[in-house]
């Protein structure tokens, strides 16, 4: 019984994880349409930002809560400049173009973001110095670090704090409707320019934080390490139905969980035919019975095609 | 060209000899004549030997070791100026990259094969060496890998193929053995990484587990991408075994080794040379203490050489990362094998690598049937305040000789 709560815990910590890169890549989804490969790229760059002032401070004897608040304080302006930048560059002169020209660019600037921090941090993989308490707590039976339960509150957090921000301000407001139809909010006096702005330095903001938490939580940062942490994220998203903010929190939890019983139990349900190696064509089944049922994802809704 | 002459040159002799073996007397001095004016007025061969390595990727940094191992060798064996065959040699060395990727690596190896090279030295993979071994056995050109460890290497039947490092069969066994009787496990749990290195080596030390009378209570898998274990590492502590031994790299391995502390497994870590690096020690941090790794051959204080090597090595490219001895040997292996046959021919020489009784740096270099090393030493450490420290060694010549310090790896 202590294995089955400590592998659902697994998939909790795991699914959160995937939840908070997730929540990035549904926002601008949802405003703009848009699927923003790089989003994983600037995961990556918080969490270099972050490991490279945090092993700076590591023995100037603070506190470790303080070196990490620090580190995350550096790798949000960072990562929220090149959002920015990333939307200024990549996507704003192509915001008329075919839907998949800013596909394509999207995915360049992730090739190039991900070569630039190659030329920047290297190619050796960077460990988090342990700067943060790593207290365990029993649970039935089940470890879990301190880290992992902030993991996992953050998480939540994070998404009910967007979900307020896009439902009950006056900027959540001037999302929806920009979401709606980029055009007639103009008439209306929305700065739609700003407004998709904000979306992507608010989307990288949420990135700097997962960047820090996941490092963090492996003790390891590498350069490529944002694509297949965005690759998990964004199936995450479509599984939850992308744009839909508790959708992502949902998909990625969901996610997790299927990855870590997956990998957990398949071996012994199949008799050994089929093992852990399994776990991500597990999940990914799930992920097409989901798509073939519900295209538009678990909690998705059908949006009006917009041009 | 430099073929070309070479090929004129020993079609000269060899008419010598034939017309000497006729006992054409009248005709000999004039072959006699011929031969020694044909390194008169073409004193120097070129030998062009191509290195395979990943330079670019994540292992790079193993990648450009490789490669100075054997610019050393190539430098001082210039230095040194042999003469092969009548002529003064030189030799020039072809680096290449292979990107640590399968595809690549036979790209590369045929490109190589097209520059006509006389020799491969590498690849340093396994994954990238098993592809690219065909193409220069097709070729006819020898190969001599300072640090592909996968069996299959040698056992495909093509004589061109051959290492200076014991092979994984050997490793997977000392492995076994060492968890069976130094740590006295009765019970292990496996994960590998899938790749031909890592899935291989685990399927070694498998074998010698179940030989050494012990049980192997799971068989775990991830990939050499992932840095989340806590799913199989969950369900290998719900099975309680005493060893949880990896196939793969150090970039899983450290975190894994830190995961497996956090969930609070009680048994210890053991993994071969991919993990066998201060790389993983720095990833898993205070988790990594009393952890245990196995790497071919021995430390290199205790190497024949290896202090004069180290020096040499240092003063030119900086510190040792991991397999630079091993190049530097197999190029040494080759020119000996060359300087034997008196011929730089691929054809000629290549008779010659498998009768090779030469002492390297490494170990003495003596080639079984399949071109694996005899007697290949495999050594095993732990990790003690932060550092791996040298436990012992199994096999080799060099095993008996343990009076030297233990020192530190690298």
């Amino acid at each position: 019984m202590d294995i089955f709560i400590q592998q659902v815990i697994n998939g909790l910590v795991l699914g959160s994880i995937y939840a908070l890169v997730a929540l990035g890549y549904t926002m601008v989804y949802g405003i703009m349409g848009l699927i923003n490969f790089a989003h994983g790229e600037v995961v990556m760059i918080g969490a270099m930002v972050a490991l490279t002032v945090i092993s700076m401070l590591s023995d100037s004897g603070l506190p470790g809560i303080v070196i990490a608040l620090i580190g995350l304080g550096a790798a949000l302006p960072v990562c929220m400049g090149t959002g920015f930048a990333i939307e200024r560059i990549a996507y704003r002169p192509l915001r008329r173009a075919p839907k998949l020209a800013p596909l394509i660019t999207a995915i360049g600037v992730s090739i190039v973001l991900q070569n630039l921090a190659m030329l920047i941090w290297g190619r050796n993989y960077h460990a988090f110095p342990p700067i943060l308490p790593t207290s365990e707590h029993e649970i039935f039976g089940a470890t879990i670090t301190g880290l992992q339960i902030a993991i996992i509150v953050i998480a939540a957090l994070m998404m009910a704090g967007l979900i307020l921000l896009v439902q009950r301000t006056k900027l959540g407001r001037a999302m929806r409707a920009t979401a709606e139809n980029p055009p007639i909010a103009q008439l209306m006096g929305v700065d739609i320019n700003r407004v998709i702005s904000l979306t992507f330095v608010i989307g990288s903001a949420l990135a700097a934080v997962a960047g820090l938490m996941v490092s963090a939580n492996y003790s390891i940062a590498h350069y490529y390490m944002g694509f297949i942490l965005g690759l998990k994220a964004f199936t995450a998203a479509v599984l939850g139905g992308i744009g839909n903010i508790a959708g992502a929190m949902l998909g990625g939890i969901l996610l997790g969980l299927i990855e870590s019983l997956g990998a957990g139990y398949i071996g012994d349900l199949t008799g050994g035919f089929l093992g852990s190696h399994y776990q991500d064509v597990f999940a990914f089944f799930v992920l097409i019975c989901v798509l073939v049922f519900r295209p538009s994802g678990l909690v998705g809704e059908k949006v009006a095609e917009r041009a | 060209m430099p073929f070309s002459r070479v090929t004129r040159m020993s079609l000269a002799v060899a008419a010598a000899l034939a017309l000497a073996a006729c006992g054409d007397k009248k005709e000999e001095p004039a072959a006699q004549a011929a031969a020694p004016a044909t390194p008169a007025a073409q004193p120097e061969v070129t030998v062009k030997l191509g290195h395979i390595a990943p330079l670019t990727g994540p292992q790079a940094h193993l990648g450009k070791d490789n490669e100075n191992g054997a610019r050393l060798a190539v430098d001082e064996l210039n230095a040194k100026g042999l003469e092969i065959g009548g002529a003064k040699v030189k030799f020039e060395l072809l680096a290449e990259d292979d990107q640590a990727d399968p595809k690549q690596g036979t790209i590369v190896a045929q490109k190589l094969v097209d520059a006509k090279v006389n020799g491969v030295i590498g690849h340093l993979n396994s994954g990238t060496t098993l592809p690219a071994s065909k193409i220069y056995a097709d070729a006819g050109i020898p190969q001599i890998s300072g640090s592909a460890t996968n069996p299959k290497y040698t056992q495909q039947g093509f004589a061109t193929a051959f290492r200076v490092m014991a092979n994984d069969v050997q490793q997977g066994h000392a492995l076994g053995e060492f968890a069976a009787q130094a740590i006295k496990a009765k019970t292990v749990a496996i994960i590998d990484d899938r790749t031909a290195y890592g899935q291989g080596l685990a399927d070694e030390f498998e074998k010698a587990v179940l030989a050494n009378g012990g049980k192997v209570l799971a068989r775990e898998f991830t990939n050499d991408k992932a840095t989340d274990f806590a799913a199989i590492l969950t369900k290998i502590k719900s099975k309680k075994p005493e060893v949880v031994f990896y196939g793969g790299m150090d970039s899983q391995g450290g975190p894994m080794v830190k995961q497996l502390k956090s969930l609070g497994l009680k048994s210890v870590f053991l993994t071969g040379d991919g993990g066998c690096t201060p790389e993983l020690i720095k990833l898993a941090g205070a988790a990594a203490e009393g952890q245990y790794c196995s790497l071919p051959g021995v430390p290199l204080e205790k190497m024949a050489g290896g202090k004069e090597f180290g020096d040499k090595f240092t003063a030119k490219y900086g510190q040792i990362q991991l397999y630079a001895p091993y190049v530097y040997d197999s190029v040494m292996v080759m020119a000996d094998a060359m300087k034997r046959a008196n011929s730089v021919e691929p054809a000629k020489y290549l008779p010659e690598i498998g009768k090779t009784e030469y002492q390297g740096v490494t170990s003495k270099i003596v080639f079984d049937g399949n071109g694996d090393l005899k007697n290949g030493a495999i050594s095993l450490y732990q990790v003690k305040d932060g550092k791996w420290e040298y436990l012992q060694t199994i096999g080799g010549d060099a095993a008996a000789d343990a009076a030297a310090p233990a020192g530190d790896k690298k």
